[in-house]
């Protein structure tokens, strides 16, 4: 198991070598001024250019500039706004808000997601089977954005349920932007869970299992149960990324001062630096939670553990 | 010493009699093909310390009428569409579920072909041993810990204690067929099933397993029901014989009597098609055709498309089971024939 | 049960010897998967769906005789009416027009993007499933490397810098991050393929690296990929929406579902209708392609039918 940890860790070290110096030589080392290129359109002052280039070490070589970027990040420097504001105070000021949405989305995906797929595989061809695929299909094929509005309009605007925008319902706020934030994942959850456990039900050692006169709850819930998750876990990791960005459109939509509205807002003031900083911090939450994901694994499959 | 036919066999539980018994099991698969007849009628029975190997080749109802037995049978599209399954004079079949229930694992036990797919790869050995005594019994953490420990001596896996906590491909294949025996036999079944325990493994492997279940039968005084297609390990471990093919049984009779003069032309082919040491320098002989598709068994004798021996009235009669001579059932128009 | 199911399987097909060539077997995988497909009516309705949208991009004309671009601010959020079937926009364009010229767009992008990051994919993971060793590690480790990336995050950094961004830009920086996952399901399939006997017998046969590659392992690995590839499309055409929609896509004056919703988010609630064209025409569209995959790969897959 140690082992196993310790040769993920390794193998995520070049990973992230890599990843940020894509970002980097993408941004900075592009032909072209890439202070110029991070304003867009806003008039920047001569003062602010010549900052911006220090701040990036833009006038050391490319080597250098990247050494001192990667030094700068592992201090927490993600880059200054256009104000000098540091990305990493502006980050940590809004954490809070994207934790709680997180949390919420996170809750819907696992209870309804699991709950949908684990009632579609042991109930094959029926009716609820049906519209779980039905649904889940339906809900892939809405981009967030377009849910997200429908559902702000149907059931905060019309219908009155819930808050259109703001936090300043507490908890009771998050749950629409969570619930629209979830629905993508939910849905692959569920498919995930339905199509897993459908093959596991059908496999060998469930089959021990009802020989050995298990009851069908033990045989479903402990042994099918149980390797079913595995893949799911799995996905959960990669689809932090997609949560990521549906959080950047669901706060935006909403109105949730969380990490996700400062990106929505940034790109559209044209704000560079803090838009690139933050996608970085999250690009690096990314591979991090991807490694516990790939830990969890090795704890839920001792195949894997061994290897 | 036992009674294999429901025409011989009484209903009623009497002392000595067969402790699991089938009689005129049917079994169909409804799939979008048709329905598939697996199992058209078959009856068995096993005593106390009794082996019985079912042969037949894939295909021939062998597995799915031991899964009946065991209610493994998927439904969808699997349906018991008629006969009993009766443990010591109770029919299995009407039990409540309940009483399956209680049934499988304590009483009547089975074990698999492929003992790396039939353990479950997430849990480690001993916890699926003791999960027997815990569930069954409910026994204490510790006190099903230490019987599984026990169990797992019993089949000799070396240093079982040590092992408790390993994974099942952490094991070979036969420490793994070891691991299953172990699981089946953890309650002291009446009645264990193998349904081709050792065709998944090496020669050698299959033989210290085969010596493993003769020694565990005779100690435990258990019926044994070896489900196989090679004639081989029939003929070590087995005292009578059923043959099957297209879901019937084609001929039954003891071990010795079936190997030396075969009464069914199905038997006498496949004795023929393996290397025998009591019949060196002999040619082998393959038997012709293929095996017959369920869902459109041939008319008549089902074997007549293969048969040598078919003449005209094999198109279209069912041959019945009869007894050819003392102790030896076989289904076949011209039985006598085929014996001498 | 397991040799009774075989048996059903494999009934109607006599054993015989094994003579097809690649190109019989591949024959008569589409042939099989197209006599499935016919019968197949979610699958007709969304190529049927999918062929109007493709006309619909290339002669919009054909759909309306208006012009998106002739608006009239006096005009402006009208709800849908005889005249403007869709209603009209802010600035009084009529938004029937504008949502049927946005199909080109979205069907523009999604072809584009999937067929350029297709073709790398064929050649990166055909060459990294055929010759293991280094070149495998090589491509392996970029992919792993992009995959560190999120596919929403990195269009959105990449993006950023572009002060300018068209079409062009928003399907190259697809591309850019879309290619590696394809690539994968290349190789894996490659690397299936790969340890066939008909691979073996033609190497047997003489039959030289760049031959085999093309004519014998890539068509055969192509199955997946064409059912991924469609599915494919229909990601693209979201993710350029939720790309112009937050800013970093197509810009005004381009003509884009996304592009029309960011517009309007504002007044979705006075004129919902502003929402709902271009959203309805947006998930039908990747609706469409989704199934088209899915149906596609139950015709192509013998082994989940």
């Amino acid at each position: 198991m140690g082992r196993y940890v310790l040769r993920r860790l390794l193998q995520a070290v070049p990973v992230f070598i890599g990843t940020t110096f894509l970002i980097f030589a993408l941004v900075f080392a592009i032909p072209g001024d890439p202070i110029r290129a991070l304003s867009g359109d806003r008039p920047v002052s001569p003062g602010t250019v010549a900052a911006l280039r220090a701040e990036y070490h833009l006038d050391d070589p490319l080597l250098v500039q990247y050494g001192k970027y990667m030094v700068g990040l592992a201090h927490g420097d993600f880059g200054k706004s256009f104000t000098g504001r540091p990305v990493s105070s502006i980050m940590a000021e809004r954490f809070p808000v994207t934790i709680r949405l997180a949390l919420v989305a996170f809750v819907f995906e696992l209870v309804i997601g699991l709950l949908a797929g684990i009632v579609a595989a042991l109930r094959r061809r029926s009716f609820a089977d049906t519209l779980v695929l039905v649904t889940t299909t339906l809900i892939v094929s809405i981009p967030v954005f377009v849910l997200g509005f429908t559902l702000q309009l149907l059931l905060g605007v019309k219908a009155g349920w819930f808050p259109v925008a703001g936090t300043a319902d507490g908890w009771y706020s998050y749950l629409l932007p969570g619930l629209v934030l979830a629905a993508l994942s939910l849905a692959s959850v569920a498919r995930l869970t339905r199509t897993s456990l459908v093959e596991n039900l059908r496999s060998d050692y469930v089959r021990t299992a009802t020989a050995k006169g298990l009851s069908r709850r033990r045989v479903v819930g402990r042994h099918a149960l149980r390797n079913s998750l595995i893949p799911v876990v799995t996905y959960l990791g990669i689809d932090l990324g997609s949560l990521m960005a549906g959080a950047i459109v669901t706060e935006g939509i909403f109105n949730l001062p969380g990490i996700g509205q400062q990106v929505y807002l940034s790109v559209r003031n044209q704000e560079g630096p803090v838009v690139v900083g933050i996608v970085t911090a999250l690009v690096l939450v990314f591979i991090v939670a991807n490694l516990v994901v790939d830990v969890l694994y090795a704890v839920l499959d001792p195949r894997i553990r061994y290897e | 010493m036992t009674r294999t036919f429901p025409n011989e066999a009484a209903g009623e539980a009497e002392v000595g009699a067969a402790v699991l018994e089938v009689r005129d099991l049917r079994v169909e698969f409804r799939t979008r093909d048709g329905v598939v007849s697996a199992v058209n009628g078959v009856s068995y029975a096993v005593d106390r310390g009794e082996a019985l190997a079912v042969l037949g080749e894939s295909g021939s109802g062998k597995s799915v009428s031991a899964q009946a037995v065991m209610g493994l049978i998927d439904s969808p599209p699997g349906f018991v569409t008629g006969g009993s399954i009766l443990y010591r004079g109770r029919d299995v079949l009407t039990m409540a579920e309940e009483e399956q229930r209680e049934l499988r694992g304590r009483k009547i036990a089975m074990i698999f072909q492929d003992a790396l797919s039939a353990l479950n790869p997430v849990f480690s050995v001993g916890d699926q041993i003791a999960e027997m005594y815990r569930v069954h019994e409910g026994m204490s953490r510790a006190e099903a810990h230490r019987r599984a420990v026990e169990m797992m001596d019993r089949v000799h896996i070396p240093s079982a204690a040590e092992r408790y906590g390993d994974y099942p491909h952490q094991f070979s294949g036969g420490m793994r067929q070891r691991i299953m025996i172990a699981m089946a036999l953890a309650l002291g079944p009446d009645v264990l099933i193998a349904d081709e325990p050792t065709t998944a493994l090496d020669v050698t492997v299959q033989a210290q397993i085969m010596d493993l279940l003769a020694e565990l039968q005779r100690e435990n005084e258990m019926a044994l029901i070896l489900i196989t297609h090679d004639l081989g390990v029939v003929a070590d471990v087995a005292d009578r014989i059923a043959v099957m093919y297209a879901g019937r049984i084609v001929e039954t009779g003891t071990v010795r009597d079936i190997y030396r003069n075969p009464a069914h032309p199905y038997t006498e082919g496949l004795l023929r098609s393996i290397p025998r040491v009591d019949q060196k320098g002999k040619e082998l002989t393959p038997i012709a055709g293929a095996p017959p598709n369920l869902a459109r068994i041939p008319s008549g004798c089902p074997f007549h498309p293969r048969c040598p021996y078919v003449r005209d009235n094999c198109r279209v009669d069912v041959p019945p089971l009869r007894e050819v001579l003392p102790g030896r059932h076989a289904a076949c128009h011209y039985a006598e024939e085929v014996l001498s | 049960m397991s040799d009774t199911v075989a048996r059903v399987e494999t009934a109607g097909t006599p054993p015989g010897p094994v003579t097809e060539d690649a190109a019989g077997r591949h024959a008569s995988l589409w042939g099989d998967a197209w006599r499935e497909l016919r019968h197949d009516t979610l699958f007709v309705i969304s190529a049927v769906v999918v062929l109007v949208l493709v006309v619909m991009a290339a002669f919009p004309r054909l759909f309306t005789s208006k012009d998106p671009r002739a608006c009239d601010l006096g005009l402006s959020l009208r709800p849908p009416s005889a005249q403007h079937w869709f209603g009209t926009d802010i600035l009084g364009c009529d938004y029937y027009a504008r949502v049927i010229y946005g199909a080109r767009v979205s069907i523009t992008v999604g072809i584009l993007t999937t067929v350029a990051a297709v073709v790398i994919a064929l050649v990166l993971g055909s060459l990294a499933g055929y010759y293991s060793g280094f070149v495998d590690s090589l491509i392996a480790r970029v992919t792993d490397i992009m995959f560190g990336v999120p596919f929403i995050l990195g269009a959105i950094v990449l993006l950023t810098v572009f002060s300018s961004r068209g079409l062009t830009q928003v399907v190259i920086v697809l591309v850019m991050l879309g290619w590696p996952t394809m690539t994968r399901l290349v190789r894996s399939s490659v690397l299936s393929v790969r340890d066939m006997d008909y691979v073996k017998a033609a190497k047997a046969l003489g039959a030289g690296d760049t031959r085999i590659l093309v004519r014998h392992i890539t068509p055969n690995a192509l199955a997946p990929v064409i059912v991924y590839a469609t599915i494919y499309i229909g990601i693209v055409i979201a993710t350029e929406a939720t790309l112009s929609f937050l800013g970093v896509g197509l810009q005004l004056p381009a003509i884009s579902w996304g592009l029309m919703i960011s517009d309007a988010q504002y007044r979705i609630a006075d004129s919902p209708h502003l929402l709902l064209f271009p959203g309805v025409f947006l998930s039908l569209t990747v609706l469409s392609f989704i199934l088209m995959g899915d149906a596609l790969r139950d015709a192509l897959d013998p082994k989940l039918r």
